[in-house]
């Protein structure tokens, strides 16, 4: 046990430091941020001191070291634009942005797992078609159209909800909703894909041929088995609602985050953006570092590093 | 001596039977109709006997016990009759058959290691099979389980309640599933193929183990196998399956000294001899039909080299095998057949070669 956590942790932090480079790679390689940020008809002056002011002038590879020395040290940068500490601007934001994904998340793994649940347990009926129509619905639509005729019907037709903006708890719920209902749709499939796996395992008959009624067989059975793989995706959610928030932050006016990450984007901001990637990495990393943990929990065959006699 | 006994049906008494299975028949839901696997199955055990079921893969050995507890699910039809101590099970609700599941009635199946709950403790495992059926809990449950564990022959029987499938050999995972069986003190124990996961020295102990404890308890087996050396080791009498019904029935000495139909003959010339190496000599060509695909008339037709016009008409019915009162066959063609020589002089011999081959595995 001990060592699989030790292992799974060394492999976290691997990724992370994988993450920080891939973020500087692509930054460095996708423009200047002096022309952007200084506008095109700057004197070249003014260029060059920018440069200097910003290490823009060192060689990639020199930048590369300083950039990673200095997050080491915990310094991630200035915001280009106002010169602030990169980390404070983006941190201030991260409330606003999980006001709307731990809902979501909730949201999505209640009626997901419910739903997946029931389609397996009723497979091929009526029940397991209309959820998984909607289920496909649902991760098949891209979440600005989700989000468009959400908006569209509840806050244009009929006005019941805020169309964008963040001044009342009532303008978390489209936004939320969007992105709940996605990743319950994600959910719903992969639960039930997992539940018919394991219904279909000998174990299952032999519970029910120890007489266990149904209920049982199901509770004690099949959904600590059918959790495991279930796992898998819900860390993988976990590790994308920031990323998520991205595009239903920008339709709806939601100032978290993701609006912020398409701000400092389009201006470049070389800093504020490196945070952003740098902070949906890490919970990227550390979702399926708490997955990879809860395995060993649930699943024996891991936990024990002695192989099968 | 009269040949006209074969248009006689086999028709035992009822009152001796623990279990009487009647014109039991199943048919799975594939899509848009219904496919036919069972087609009226007649099978009784004794109390205390050890009945054996054998046929190759698919001739619905398993359907025909699973179909009994209710354990095939919603896709399939079950109709017939099947009492178990006078007791009707066919048609009984899932809740009703949960008393019997497990408790009067229990099964052990073929692949130990996937039979068994791979997240649970095995002493849970047992446990929950001692709460159902004995109503025991908590430290008594743990202490029965112990003591079922050792019965069973597994050594450090506290320590391995604790442990997990993964940690035991194939052999001591059907172990436990014996264990989990003798916890609802069954008066029939199902076990359906038992020992084809195992080698061939595991294989020997968990039937001596189970041929120990059937002395014990008196309880009656249904053992299923597709190896006739097996079903000779152990059975009383012995039904033989082919294609979704018995064709024929026997007591296992008459079976293996005269089998009557062709399918049996042609089983018993393809056991393999005890002193050649150990596979299965292929003396029926081609394989058991699938069901939506059986030949008009016998299932067996196609296969068999006594084959008439007349074996097209339609399928055979149990009939009694001239001369004997406790011997029955589905086939049209057993007066023809009866006297041609299959080579049979030397196959008891052999059976008893192959019993004390798998004596000696036990002691080595
Ligand atoms: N759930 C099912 N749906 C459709 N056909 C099945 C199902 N279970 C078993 N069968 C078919 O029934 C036949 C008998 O199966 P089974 O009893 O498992 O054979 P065996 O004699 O090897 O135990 C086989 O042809 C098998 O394909
Ligand atoms: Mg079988």
């Amino acid at each position: 046990m001990f060592l699989y956590v030790l292992s799974r942790i060394a492999r976290a932090l691997i990724t992370v430091a994988l993450i920080i480079t891939l973020a500087f790679v692509i930054l460095r390689m996708t423009g200047d941020p002096a022309t952007i940020i200084l506008g095109p008809d700057a004197p070249p002056e003014a260029y060059e001191a920018f440069r200097r002011n910003w290490g823009l002038d060192q060689p990639l590879f020199i930048q590369y070291l300083s950039y990673f020395a200095a997050i080491l040290k915990g310094d991630l940068g200035q915001s280009m634009r106002d010169g602030r500490a990169a980390l404070d601007v983006v941190m201030e934001r991260v409330p606003l942005t999980l006001l709307l994904t731990v809902p979501a998340l909730l949201f999505n793994l209640v009626i997901g797992i419910t739903a997946g649940i029931f389609a397996a347990l009723n497979r091929n009926s009526w029940i397991d078609r209309a959820i998984m129509t909607a289920s496909v619905t649902g991760f098949t639509v891209p979440s600005f159209v989700m989000g468009l005729v959400l908006a569209l019907i509840f806050a244009v037709k009929l006005k019941v909800l805020p169309s964008g903006g963040s001044e009342t708890w009532q303008h978390t719920i489209l936004p939320s909703v969007t992105m709940g209902l996605i990743g319950a749709a994600i959910i719903a499939r992969f639960t039930r894909s997992a539940m018919l796996e394991v219904l279909g395992q000998p174990y299952i008959r032999t519970a029910s041929a120890k007489g266990l009624n149904w209920t049982d067989v199901v509770i004690q059975h099949a959904l600590p088995n059918a959790a495991i793989p279930t796992l898998t995706i819900i860390g993988f959610m976990i590790g994308s609602l920031v990323a998520g928030a991205v595009v239903v932050e920008s339709i709806f006016s939601w100032p978290g985050v993701g609006r912020l990450l398409v701000g400092a984007v389009a201006n470049r901001d070389l800093a504020v953006v490196q945070v952003i990637l740098i902070l949906i990495g890490f919970t990227m990393v550390l979702a399926n570092l708490i997955v990879d943990l809860a395995y060993g929990v649930i699943d024996p065959r891991l936990r024990h590093s002695t192989p099968a006699k | 001596m009269t040949h006209s006994g074969k248009q006689t049906i086999f028709k035992p008494k009822q009152q001796d039977f623990l279990i009487d299975v009647r014109g039991l028949t199943v048919d799975f839901d594939i899509g848009n109709h219904y496919v036919r696997a069972l087609h009226g199955v007649d099978l009784s055990i004794r109390r205390g006997e050890t009945l054996g079921v054998v046929g190759e893969s698919g001739c619905g050995k398993s359907i025909t016990w699973l179909a009994v507890l209710g354990l095939l699910g919603g896709g399939a039809k079950v109709s017939g009759s099947a009492r178990f101590d006078g007791q009707e099970l066919v048609g009984l609700t899932p809740r009703q058959l949960t008393a019997f599941r497990g408790g009067r009635i229990a099964l052990i199946f073929q692949d130990p290691a996937s039979a068994l709950n791979p997240v649970h403790r095995i002493g849970r495992q047992i446990a929950e099979a001692l709460r159902l059926h004995r109503g025991l809990t908590g430290k008594a449950a743990k202490e029965e389980a112990r003591r079922l564990l050792d019965r069973v022959g597994i050594s450090n029987a506290a320590q391995r309640l604790n442990e997990y499938p993964h940690e035991l050999s194939g052999g001591m995972n059907q172990r436990v599933m014996i264990a989990m069986a003798l916890a609802g003190e069954p008066d029939l124990l199902i076990a359906d193929e038992p020992t084809t996961a195992l080698d061939a020295t595991i294989q020997a102990q968990i039937l001596d183990l189970l041929r120990d404890l059937q002395a014990e308890t008196h309880m009656a087996m249904a053992l299923i196998s597709h190896d006739l050396g097996v079903i000779a080791d152990m059975a009383d009498r012995v039904s033989v399956m082919y294609a979704g019904r018995v064709i024929e029935e026997a007591s296992a000495e008459a079976l293996f000294e005269r089998p009557a139909h062709p399918y049996t003959r042609g089983l018993i010339g393809a056991l393999p001899d005890i002193d050649g190496p150990r596979h299965r000599l292929e003396a029926i060509p081609g394989a058991v039909p699938a069901p939506s695909a059986l030949p008009p008339g016998c299932a067996f037709s196609d296969r068999c080299s006594h084959v008439e016009t007349i074996c097209h008409k339609g399928p055979p019915i149990l009939g009694l095998v001239g001369g004997e009162d406790d011997h029955s066959a589905a086939c049209v063609r057993l007066d023809a057949i009866e006297d041609q020589e299959l080579n049979l002089a030397s196959q008891p011999s052999k059976l008893v070669h192959q019993r004390a081959g798998l004596q000696e595995g036990v002691e080595a």
